[in-house]
């Protein structure tokens, strides 16, 4: 039986790694994968969690993020097809309209 | 009371207030006729009105007197209470009259005098606007409604001084006028909170009944300061010292403003107000010496300057100074009846000298100088004969109404043992020489002799240029300005030109007042000649209930008892003095006559001669001038180098702009977060993630 501790450390480790991803990174594409890294992060540790207290409701949360996570790939890879078409790039420091 | 009918007395105020309103919102696009028409009907009808009341009200018993009407209750707070409503007794019946009727002849006269000026309509919504707050401060049945009505008429003296408002000297006799009103209004309006205090209502009824069983204030007390607040008001409405500067200044206004405003109406209201409060007045005797002071001295320092004024309108406006001053010192020595009837006399002939003037000044196309006049009797002859009528009026000539209203005054300063003085009647007498001379002097100086053009600029420097510091100080061309405003309002391009007597619409009037000049004084025939001085005895009751409490009352009326002691005496010396009188003002005529017609170059040689007295009568004692170095320059450069350098700009300004000034250095650095990029705001999101963990934990390890 591998203890809980082990489940959340790499949960931990996914989820650091995305985060780190998402601000080194510069690609738009690169940048929505590690979302999803840290979403699944966050998944793992829910799975882990109901197995560890017999409750099915950490799972049914599972459900429900990857139903808003697919929700969220539609509309993101959306937004990014439409922000190539206009800028004709991916990068997203010359995506930086949105300031004073 | 309460059995006595329901007059609809509001209705009496209101109806001028249509014609202004009706004036006001859509003269603009009215025919001069339709306004003129508008302008008329209305006060005509409130005229038409107030005589049908005053035919009811002759109707009511003794003890329906004052007859009160309540319409609505105004203000109610913490036991205060104040109701709109109205108040008629034997005073306000006078002062209605004086006002709807003097007023609806003004009105018609103005239709004539202002035909070619602009601003017609404008010009009749003030007027009635005027009316309606005259009536409102005559009909009211407390102070406090009493007080709007008398801001009104401030307001609308503001208006119309100001009408002719490009005009800069003009625009600054309006501001001039406000302010000084504004001085006395605050002592008024001290004196009204002393009376709440006192008395906890303004209800003329309920205050009087709750004074007159106190007993006379023998020192200074609550009812003297509450009695000398209110004085204080009533100089500033009467033009009397030290608030008078006003008046002169006001004469900037067309001419029928001067007569209704500030001849025959507005300014009584301080006399009407003083003699409504005559039962608080005659509990404070100290307050009454002082008004008798105040009105003697105005009396007598007013028409010293009118000896030497030039302008004709500023004459006559020291003559009211002067009227007024006499009506004052008639309340100060306890002869109300006296004072009331001087006001409607005066309300007749000042009115009608006021238009006349104008009459003389719209035949010569705007020339208001009298050294500039001459000869005018054969070429105006009706303006000359109501002008003459009027002349002799006020100068008190037997039988004009002038001689039994002053000579009433006279005679009660003189007699009343509790309030009069010798002292007073000799200023009188004093003043009512003067009075007659300068009159004469007008007179003399307008109508016969031959007509002196113009000589531009050969013109003595006094007159404008004393003038300059009291209306304004960048005011060097104001004399000029005077003369030729109303050359070029109405369309006369030469001066000597031909001379032309005024239309009939303003010439009927000057008739039915110079009747009214004429007659008048009438319903005052004294007993001493064989009269029965109907206008004291139909105001007595005014006087005479209220005051019954105290021992004044026996100085009231003729029939006291303190004139049947010896009644042949009495009548013996009341004729005497009344011959006195009628000789000084004999000897005013002889004088102007000799320096004005016989000998013209008399005057000149005696103002060589007493050239220090000249010049200090000619520059108005330099009262403006004093007031000026006193009063308005301390007041105008606190304000500009305290309140405004100092407090506005130094503190106030300092606070909003360092408030502006810090949110902006702040914003300066802040909005540095908002970088556009995404990844910058990941990384924000990411540190604040990581503090609330940290925190998080924290607190985990300190539960």
């Amino acid at each position: 039986m591998i203890p809980l501790s082990w489940y959340l450390i790499l949960g931990a480790i996914l989820f650091a790694i995305g985060v780190a991803a998402f601000l080194v990174k510069r690609n738009i594409i690169t940048i929505f994968m590690s979302i999803e890294l840290m979403l699944n992060a966050v998944n793992l540790t829910f799975v882990a969690f109901a197995s560890h207290w017999h409750q099915v409701s950490g799972q049914v949360f599972v459900f429900f993020v990857m139903v808003v996570a697919a929700a969220e790939a539609a509309v993101g890879l959306a937004i990014v097809l439409a922000v190539f078409r206009t800028r004709e790039t991916l990068n997203v420091d010359y995506v930086n309209l949105l300031k004073l | 009371m309460n059995s006595s009918p329901d007059f609809r007395l509001w209705l009496i105020p209101i109806l001028p207030l249509i014609g202004s309103a009706i004036n006001g919102i859509f003269g603009k696009r009215f025919s001069r006729k339709l306004v003129a028409t508008i302008a008329l009907a209305f006060p005509a009808a409130a005229f038409a009105y107030a005589l049908w009341v005053v035919s009811q009200f002759a109707q009511l018993s003794q003890s329906q007197i004052p007859h009160i009407e309540r319409l609505f209750p105004w203000i109610e707070a913490n036991g205060f209470r104040a109701d709109y409503g109205f108040y008629l007794d034997q005073l306000s019946v006078t002062m209605l009259l004086i006002v709807t009727g003097v007023g609806f002849l003004i009105h018609i006269y103005s239709v004539g005098y202002m035909a070619e000026e602009g601003g017609y309509y404008r010009f009749f919504s003030y007027l009635n606007l005027f009316m309606f707050f005259m009536l409102t401060l005559i009909l009211a049945h407390s102070y406090l409604l009493m007080f709007v009505g008398w801001e009104g008429v401030g307001l609308a003296s503001y208006l119309l001084i100001g009408f002719l408002f490009l005009k800069h000297s003009a625009a600054q006799a309006g501001k001039k006028a406000f302010i000084t009103n504004r001085i006395g209004d605050f002592a008024f309006l001290l004196g009204m909170f002393l009376l709440i205090k006192q008395f906890g209502t303004l209800d003329y009824d309920k205050v009087f009944n709750a004074i007159s069983p106190l007993p006379v204030e023998a020192g200074v007390g609550v009812l003297t300061a509450t009695a000398l607040l209110m004085m204080v008001g009533a100089t500033g409405k009467s033009a009397q010292i030290p608030l008078y500067v006003w008046l002169p200044d006001a004469m900037e206004g067309p001419t029928p403003v001067s007569a209704l405003i500030h001849a025959a109406t507005m300014v009584t209201a301080g006399i009407y107000m003083i003699a409504r409060s005559n039962v608080l007045f005659l509990h404070a005797p100290v307050a009454l010496r002082v008004v008798a002071i105040i009105g003697a001295l105005t009396a007598i320092f007013a028409a010293s300057i009118g000896l030497v004024q030039n302008d004709i309108k500023r004459a006559l406006a020291y003559s009211t100074i002067s009227q007024l001053g006499y009506m004052f010192m008639a309340c100060g020595v306890a002869a109300f009846s006296a004072g009331i009837f001087h006001l409607m006399t005066h309300a007749f002939f000042k009115a009608l000298l006021f238009l006349a003037a104008g009459s003389v000044i719209h035949a010569l196309g705007g020339e208001q100088d009298m050294r500039h006049m001459g000869g005018l009797r054969k070429l105006i002859p009706w303006t000359f004969w109501v002008m003459t009528i009027a002349t002799f009026a006020i100068a008190g000539f037997f039988p004009f109404s002038g001689f039994f209203s002053k000579d009433e005054i006279l005679w009660k300063a003189f007699s009343d043992k509790t309030h009069g003085s010798w002292i007073f009647w000799l200023i009188g007498l004093i003043t009512a020489g003067m009075t007659s001379f300068y009159m004469f002097r007008l007179w003399f100086l307008t109508f016969f002799g031959e007509r002196r053009e113009p000589v531009h600029n050969e013109r003595e420097e006094p007159t404008g240029a004393v003038h300059a510091p009291g209306s304004a100080p960048a005011d060097g061309g104001h004399q000029s300005a005077t003369q030729h405003g109303h050359a070029g309002a109405h369309g006369h391009d030469t001066h000597g030109g031909h001379v032309h007597e005024s239309p009939w619409v303003m010439l009927a009037p000057l008739v039915v007042l110079a009747i009214g000049s004429a007659v008048a004084g009438w319903v005052g025939w004294p007993q001493a000649f064989g009269g029965n001085n109907h206008i004291d005895q139909f105001l007595a009751p005014v006087f005479r209930t209220s005051s019954e409490p105290t021992r004044s009352a026996e100085n009231f009326s003729a029939t006291e008892p303190q004139r049947s002691e010896n009644p042949e005496e009495e009548v013996t010396l009341e004729r005497t003095l009344a011959g006195v009188s009628l000789a000084t003002a004999f000897a005013g005529l002889g004088l102007a006559w000799l320096f004005y017609h016989r000998r013209p170059e008399l005057p000149d040689r005696i103002a060589t001669t007493m050239r220090a007295a000249y010049r200090t009568l000619l520059n108005k004692y330099w009262v403006d001038e004093a007031y000026y170095a006193t009063l308005v320059n301390p007041i105008v450069d606190g304000s500009r180098n305290v309140l405004w350098r100092g407090v506005d700009v130094g503190i106030i300004d300092a606070l909003v702009n360092g408030a502006g000034t810090t949110s902006k250095g702040v914003s300066g650095v802040t909005r540095r977060m908002q970088s556009g990029s995404i990844r910058s705001y990941a990384a924000w999101v990411a540190v604040g993630a990581a503090c609330v963990v940290g925190f998080m934990i924290w607190m985990g390890l300190h539960a």
